[in-house]
C-alpha cells in the first residue's frame, strides 16, 4: 500500500432537500442568507436525518451520505456497494464532479473521466463520425487524441459502412455499441464507471466488463459502483460498503462482501406462532414454516446448487378435504412455480408437510412463499403472503462473463456439443 | 485507512462545497476548447438538417422581417426611418436584435435544456453558453454579409449612404453586445434552476425590450421624455454608435456609450459570479 494516493475523499456529506424543490425554499433560502451574513452556520445543516427511506420523517432535509472518508491509491481497482438509496450514485456524482458535496472535499491526481451513461452528447441528427467527435469531446478527449483513435473505435462498433449516415438512422444495437465504443477508448488516469452501463444484452455486457477489466491491468484506477456482488468480486481488489449514506466498511473487496451480506439480506427462514396468534381461521391455523437448505459445505450460503426443503406444520379443526398450494415468487413479484399437493381428507389434529426444492432450479434472486389451503380442491379456505423470503445465490462462474443469467430457472439440462 | 506520507499535497483537482468562490478557470476552459468548437459546428449544422435551402434560411429569415418592416412600420404606420433608406434601417436593426434576443434565449435555458448532459458528465459548464454565443455570432455574421453587399449598393451606386471611420469602431460595439446578452443569459439560467418563475417573464420581457431599442424607430424621431427609456437601455447607445459608423447616420455619445460597457462589466462579473456558484449544485434543484 505504498502507491501513491490518487483520491482522497475528506469528511464528504451532501444533504437533500426533501419533497418538491420550489415550494418553500424561497424562504429557507432567505433565512440562510440571513444565518450567513450574522456569520451563523446554515441552521438546515443541523436538522437533516439520517437517510433511511423506509422511515417517515419529520424534517424537511436528508443527509444522502455522512462524512465518509476513504483513500484510493494509483491502479487500485475500487468497488462501491450498498443497497439502492445507499449513497452509492450520490457518490459518484460528487466524484464526477455533476454535484459539489455539502461539506468536505474531495482531492484528485490526474485526469478523471466518469462513465455514468454511455452516448452523453449524442445527436441524433449528426452522423456517426460527428458524434464520435462530439461524446469523445465531452468525455474530456481532445480532439487530437479522438483523431489518433477514430479508426479503432470505428472498428471496435462495428459501424464503418454507417459512419457518415445520422445516428438517428442506426439500429439501437448499433447505436449503443457505437456510444460504447467511444467511452471504451477513454484513455484516463482514473476511470469511474456506474454498473447501469453493464445492464443491457449479455453480449454488451461481457464487452463492458471486459473492457474495464483490461483497463484496469494496465494499471489504471478504476472507481466501480455496482450491486452485484459477483462482479465487484471479480473486478474489485478493494471495495467500500455505504448504508443509509455511511461508510459501513472499507478494505479488502471479500470482507466488504461478507460484511455487507451479513447486514442486508434480511432473510427470513423461519416462523413461528404459538396456536393463539396463530394466522387462520376456525378451519385452519399455520403453526410454523421453516426453510431448510440442504448446505454440503460449510458455506451456509444459499447457493443455485443448494437443495432446500420448506416444512410446515399446520393445525385443523374440522374434518375435510385439504390441499395445500405453493407459491415462489421472486422479490420483483414473478410468481415461478405454484405446487400443490394431493388432496387428503384430514381430521382434526397436527400435520407436516415438506417441499423440496431441487439444487439448480433456482436462478439468482430473491424470492418469497406464499402458501395457500385449499378445501375440496376448489375454495381457498386460507392463504398467507410472504410467508418467507430467502435469497438465492449465485455460484462463483467460471468464465468472463458476470452478469445476471438470464431466465426465471435456471436448470443444469443435459446440453452437449458432440 | 491509515494515511501515510505519500500525501504530497498537491492535488490536480480538488472538490469542495466550493461556496461562494470567484474563479474562473480560464486554463481548463482552454483544455476544452475542442468541446467548445463540437458545441459549435453542432449548433450550425443541425439547425437545417434536412431542409433543402440549408443555411440560406439564415438570411431569409432577417430579409422577410426587414420586409415586414418596411410594409407595416413605414408604409402603413408611416414612422420615418430618418434619412436612412428603410430597408437598410430595419435589416442592420432586426439582425442585431436578433443576435441579441437569440443568444439571450438559447442561453438563459443552458440549464434546463441540457440537465441531461450535466446530469452524467463533467465539463465546465459555461462552455455551453459560450458555444451559443459563437454559433450565434456565425448566424450573424452571414447575416450581416447580406445587410453588407446592400451597404455597398447604396454607398457605391446610389450614393445616398456615406459611412465614416467609426465604423472601424463596430467590433467593439458588437463585443459589448455579445458580453451584454452572455451576462444576461448566465444571469437568468442561473436564476431558473430554482425558480422558474422568470423564464415566462424572460420570453415577454425580451419581445417588448426590442420596442425600447432603436431596431424600427431611429433614436433621432424618439423625442421628448420618452427618449430616457430608450437612453437607459444599455442596447441603445451600441446600436446607435453601430449605425452612426456604417450608415452615417445615428447618435453617437460617447457618454451613453461609456454607461453601456461599464453596465456590461457588471452584469457579466455578476453573471459569473452567480452561475459559477450555480453550477456546482444545479443537478440537485433542477
Amino acid at each position: 500500500m505504498s502507491k501513491e494516493v490518487v483520491i482522497r475523499a475528506e469528511n464528504i456529506s451532501k444533504l437533500y432537500h426533501l419533497g418538491q424543490v420550489g415550494t418553500g425554499t424561497l424562504s429557507h433560502d432567505l433565512k440562510r442568507w440571513w444565518a450567513r451574513t450574522r456569520g451563523k452556520e446554515d441552521p438546515y445543516l443541523k436538522v437533516g436525518v439520517e437517510n433511511d427511506r423506509t422511515k417517515k420523517s419529520d424534517s424537511e432535509y436528508a443527509w444522502a451520505l455522512k462524512d465518509i472518508n476513504f483513500d484510493v491509491h494509483a491502479g487500485d481497482t475500487l468497488g462501491i456497494i450498498g443497497r439502492n438509496g445507499a449513497g452509492k450514485s450520490t457518490l459518484l456524482k460528487i466524484l464526477s464532479r455533476v454535484t459539489a458535496p455539502t461539506q468536505g472535499a474531495i482531492k484528485i491526481k490526474g485526469r478523471i473521466a466518469s462513465l455514468l451513461e454511455v452516448g452523453t452528447g449524442f445527436h441524433p441528427e449528426l452522423t456517426g463520425k460527428e458524434n464520435i467527435y462530439m461524446n469523445g469531446a465531452i468525455l474530456g478527449m481532445t480532439r487530437k487524441e479522438i483523431d489518433r483513435k477514430f479508426d479503432e473505435i470505428v472498428d471496435f462498433a462495428g459501424v464503418e459502412l454507417y459512419i457518415n449516415t445520422p445516428v438517428k438512422r442506426y439500429s439501437s444495437g448499433m447505436y449503443v455499441r457505437l456510444a460504447f465504443a467511444v467511452a471504451a477508448h477513454l484513455e484516463p488516469e482514473i476511470l469511474i464507471v456506474d454498473e447501469v452501463l453493464a445492464v443491457g444484452d449479455a453480449e454488451f455486457q461481457k464487452k463492458c466488463l471486459g473492457k474495464m477489466g483490461d483497463v484496469a491491468s494496465h494499471g489504471r484506477t478504476i472507481i466501480f459502483v455496482s450491486h452485484n456482488m459477483q462482479a465487484v468480486q471479480s473486478l474489485c481488489k478493494s471495495a467500500i460498503y455505504l448504508k443509509a449514506g455511511q461508510l459501513q466498511a472499507a478494505g479488502q473487496t471479500e470482507k466488504v462482501i461478507n460484511n455487507y451480506l451479513s447486514k442486508e439480506i434480511k432473510n427470513c427462514l423461519e416462523r413461528k406462532w404459538e396456536e393463539a396468534e396463530a394466522p387462520g381461521n376456525d378451519l385452519i391455523k399455520l403453526l410454523s414454516a421453516e426453510l431448510l437448505p440442504q448446505f454440503t459445505d460449510v458455506s451456509e450460503q444459499i447457493m443455485v446448487t443448494t437443495p432446500i426443503e420448506v416444512a410446515f406444520s399446520f393445525r385443523v379443526y374440522k374434518a375435510m378435504h385439504i390441499n395445500l398450494s405453493f407459491l415462489l415468487y421472486t422479490a420483483s413479484g414473478t410468481c415461478i412455480f405454484n405446487v400443490g399437493t394431493e388432496s387428503k381428507e384430514l381430521k382434526p389434529g397436527t400435520y407436516h408437510s415438506v417441499l423440496k426444492i431441487p439444487a439448480n432450479l433456482l436462478n439468482d434472486d430473491i424470492y418469497t412463499i406464499n402458501l395457500l389451503f385449499v378445501k375440496d380442491t376448489s375454495v381457498i379456505i386460507f392463504g398467507k403472503e410472504d410467508l418467507l423470503t430467502f435469497e438465492v445465490f449465485d455460484i462463483v462462474r467460471e468464465g468472463n462473463w458476470y452478469g445476471k443469467w438470464l431466465g426465471a430457472i435456471r436448470p443444469d439440462l443435459d446440453f452437449s456439443i458432440t | 485507512m491509515a494515511h501515510k506520507t505519500n500525501d504530497v499535497g498537491n492535488w490536480d483537482t480538488v472538490i469542495t462545497s466550493g461556496r461562494g468562490n470567484l474563479d474562473f478557470n480560464l486554463k481548463e476552459l482552454w483544455q476544452y476548447r475542442d468541446l467548445l468548437m463540437m458545441f459549435v459546428k453542432k449548433d450550425i449544422i443541425t439547425v437545417y438538417k434536412q431542409t433543402i435551402l440549408g443555411p440560406v434560411w439564415f438570411v431569409v429569415q432577417p430579409l422577410l422581417t426587414s420586409l415586414m418592416f418596411l410594409v407595416v412600420f413605414n408604409s402603413i404606420a408611416n414612422i420615418s426611418t430618418g434619412a436612412v433608406p428603410p430597408i437598410l434601417f430595419y435589416l442592420i436593426g432586426t439582425t442585431l436584435w436578433n443576435y441579441f434576443a437569440d443568444t439571450l434565449n438559447t442561453t438563459s435555458k443552458t440549464f434546463t435544456d441540457n440537465a441531461s448532459i450535466f446530469g452524467k458528465v463533467y465539463f465546465p459548464r459555461i462552455i455551453l453558453p459560450i458555444s451559443k454565443v459563437v454559433s450565434g455570432f456565425i448566424k450573424f455574421l452571414i447575416q450581416f454579409s447580406l445587410f453588407a453587399v446592400l451597404l455597398l449598393y447604396y454607398v457605391f451606386v446610389s450614393k445616398s449612404i456615406m459611412p465614416n471611420w467609426y465604423l472601424l469602431l463596430t467590433p467593439l460595439w458588437l463585443l459589448v453586445i455579445i458580453l451584454m446578452s452572455l451576462a444576461f443569459g448566465i444571469i437568468i439560467t442561473s436564476l431558473t434552476t430554482k425558480y422558474r418563475d422568470l423564464i415566462f417573464l424572460v420570453a415577454f420581457g425580451v419581445q417588448l425590450a426590442m420596442y425600447a431599442t432603436p431596431v424600427i424607430i431611429p433614436l433621432s424621431e424618439v423625442h421628448g421624455r420618452k427618449k430616457i427609456f430608450f437612453l437607459v437601455n444599455p442596447l441603445t447607445s451600441l446600436f446607435e454608435a453601430i449605425k452612426y459608423g456604417l450608415l452615417g447616420k445615428g447618435e453617437f455619445d460617447a457618454g451613453w456609450l461609456l454607461y453601456s460597457v461599464v453596465f456590461t462589466i457588471v452584469f457579466l462579473v455578476l453573471g459569473i459570479f452567480i452561475f459559477n456558484k450555480v453550477e456546482k449544485r444545479f443537478i440537485d434543484t433542477v
